[in-house]
């Protein structure tokens, strides 16, 4: 009874929560509904006993994904009054294209018939003595492990392909070189000089090739910072 | 009285005592993290921290939760005012209900799950909707800039984080927190994967926006980041959650590293202590660190930050990931496989 009435409440918030993502005007809200609407997927997911599933939906889509469409959209400055002005102009086009997508789908979606095979896919048993998790785990890694990698390749020719595209080298950016900046040390770039008092002096210029074996005895801090007193 | 418990009432009183059972010492925990912080950063600092309201400062944090309840709740008023006072329900809720799995002991659990660490791992990942839902809804620009550096960082040391754990369930061969620990009998996981430990609690201080990687708050640059426009008890909310997931990153690394409830050696003067006194002690050691890298180390660029995380966890993670999947391949040591 009570998985029931969950089942009732996640469905009935799922379904609302993503008719709000499409309808709310504000598109941090909507994104906000999204996540609302994952969440209620990974209950399903949990009430079917899939455990494994269900937290993997919300570390994914919810941890990962929706961060960053929430990162993307409420940096974007949307003017809502432009977005609607046009908007009788656009009715009929847009509402062309509308009816033609209704009407393919509606095609579709009567031809649609199912096969008598079917539900006994469906019932697939997870094998005695062993969770859904390793069950999983059996079947992407074990029995159709070349179509995993596969599909592994696909992914990473879209990551390479989405690297290509925006990288690009802008010229006159400073960049911080971790590896010269620790190989470094004092003698390269730092000159003790004591200072006589009174008179000052002027900074003599930096040989080309700093001598290593020129020794510059270790002075004490407050004798170079002495004579700079004013 | 058995028989109480079985009924579907009795089964919610249970729950809803074994829930305050949990929670009661996690608050009071983290009331005195906030003593403990002021009191280790006073020593370290050589100054004396709160010393006046009861003896030693003691009740120094009921003096501030009782003030920080007293003062008045002010919504700015450019802001998103329903999302603006969810952001510290969300974060404060979030940092409590990852305890449900955390097991304090042998079969000393809530909810034994088999997808434990999961589960743990969700619940860490949603903290950043508390933070970046709080700078947005704030409507002010430092709030903003607060919540996308969280959100920047809080995704990028995720990953390396799962890295970690996967690298420990290859040791493990389940998800399940107590098998996690009870795999550590005879050896931590600290030892042979000492490296994964250290990228583990350095990642677990970027994703609690603790110092040396506290750029959220940034007090110098963004005065207090993402809750700048907070006030009174919306206020108290965020602070009781990010120091509630200091304490959850404690535990989290203290069960996945440091063999959870069991002693350091399975021999006489170190078994008299039950095995909660043992977790507890741990997680205050871990806490402890906490407090230390606080009053150590400078904060980071927000370059070398992301630097950090990308460049070097993320590739140094990946191959210990693949290194200890080889070993235990080739030694045949993996759980599960003979």
């Amino acid at each position: 009874m009570i998985a029931a009435l969950a089942f009732y409440a996640f469905a009935a918030v799922l379904v609302t929560s993503a008719a709000m993502v499409v309808t709310s005007r504000n598109p941090v809200h909507a994104v906000l509904f999204l996540i609302l609407a994952f969440f209620n997927a990974a209950g399903l997911f949990l009430l079917a006993g899939a455990e494994f599933l269900a937290l993997i939906l919300v570390i994914v889509y919810v941890g990962a994904v929706a961060v960053l469409f929430l990162f993307v959209v409420m940096m974007l400055d949307v003017n809502f009054a432009e977005m609607r002005s046009g908007f009788v102009r656009y009715l009929p086009v847009g509402g062309a294209i509308g009816v033609v997508l209704l009407a393919e789908l509606l095609i579709v979606g009567l031809a649609w018939t199912v096969s008598p095979e079917a539900p006994r896919l469906l019932a697939a048993p997870i094998p005695e003595g062993v969770t859904n998790t390793q069950a999983l785990g059996r079947v992407i890694y074990t029995d159709y492990i070349y179509l995993f990698q596969a599909a592994g390749l696909v992914l990473l020719v879209a990551m390479i392909g989405a690297i290509v595209l925006t990288l690009r080298d802008r010229p006159g950016t400073k960049r911080q070189d971790v590896t010269r900046q620790i190989d470094r040390s004092r003698r390269d770039t730092l000159d003790m000089i004591s200072v006589p008092s009174g008179q000052g002096m002027t900074v003599p210029p930096k040989p080309e090739v700093a001598k290593p074996e020129s020794p510059k005895p270790p002075e004490p801090a407050h004798t170079s910072h002495g004579g700079g007193h004013h | 009285m058995q028989s109480f418990f079985a009924t579907p009432f009795g089964t919610l009183v249970f729950t809803v005592g074994a829930i305050l059972v949990i929670m009661v010492p996690v608050l009071i925990g983290v009331a005195y993290l906030t003593y403990a912080e002021r009191k280790v950063l006073a020593a370290m600092q050589l100054r004396r921290g709160p010393n006046i309201v009861g003896p030693f400062g003691l009740f120094q944090p009921f003096a501030d939760a009782i003030k920080l309840m007293m003062k008045e709740t002010i919504v700015p008023t450019g802001s998103n005012r329903v999302l603006f006072l969810m952001a510290p329900m969300l974060t404060f809720a979030l940092a409590l209900i990852a305890w449900a799995v955390i097991p304090f002991g042998e079969g000393l659990v809530l909810a034994d799950i088999n997808v434990g660490v999961l589960y743990l791992f969700a619940i860490s990942s949603l903290g950043v909707y508390g933070i970046i839902i709080a700078g947005w809804a704030s409507n002010s620009k430092y709030a903003f800039l607060g919540a996308l550096r969280s959100a920047a960082q809080m995704v990028s040391y995720e990953v390396s984080i799962g890295f970690v754990i996967i690298t420990v369930l290859l040791c493990v061969g389940s998800l399940n927190l107590s098998e996690v620990v009870m795999a550590q009998q005879g050896l931590w996981f600290a030892i042979p994967l000492f490296p994964m430990f250290v990228v583990f609690f350095i990642s677990a201080l970027a994703e609690t926006n603790r110092a040396p990687f506290d750029l959220p708050e940034g007090e110098s640059e963004i005065v207090a980041g993402f809750f700048v426009e907070y006030s009174s008890m919306s206020f108290a909310l965020f602070f009781l959650g990010e120091y509630a997931n200091m304490i959850l990153m404690s535990a989290m690394t203290t069960i996945l590293f440091l063999g959870g409830w069991l002693p350091p050696f399975d021999i006489a003067p170190f078994t008299w202590l039950p095995g909660p006194i043992w977790f507890v002690l741990k997680i205050c050691l871990c806490l402890f660190v906490f407090l230390w890298v606080r009053a150590t180390f400078p904060r980071y660029r927000y370059d070398q930050l992301m630097r950090l995380g990308w460049k070097v966890f993320l590739p140094f993670s990946l191959l210990w990931v693949v290194l200890t999947a080889a070993v235990l391949m080739a030694f045949g040591w993996l759980p599960g496989q003979a």
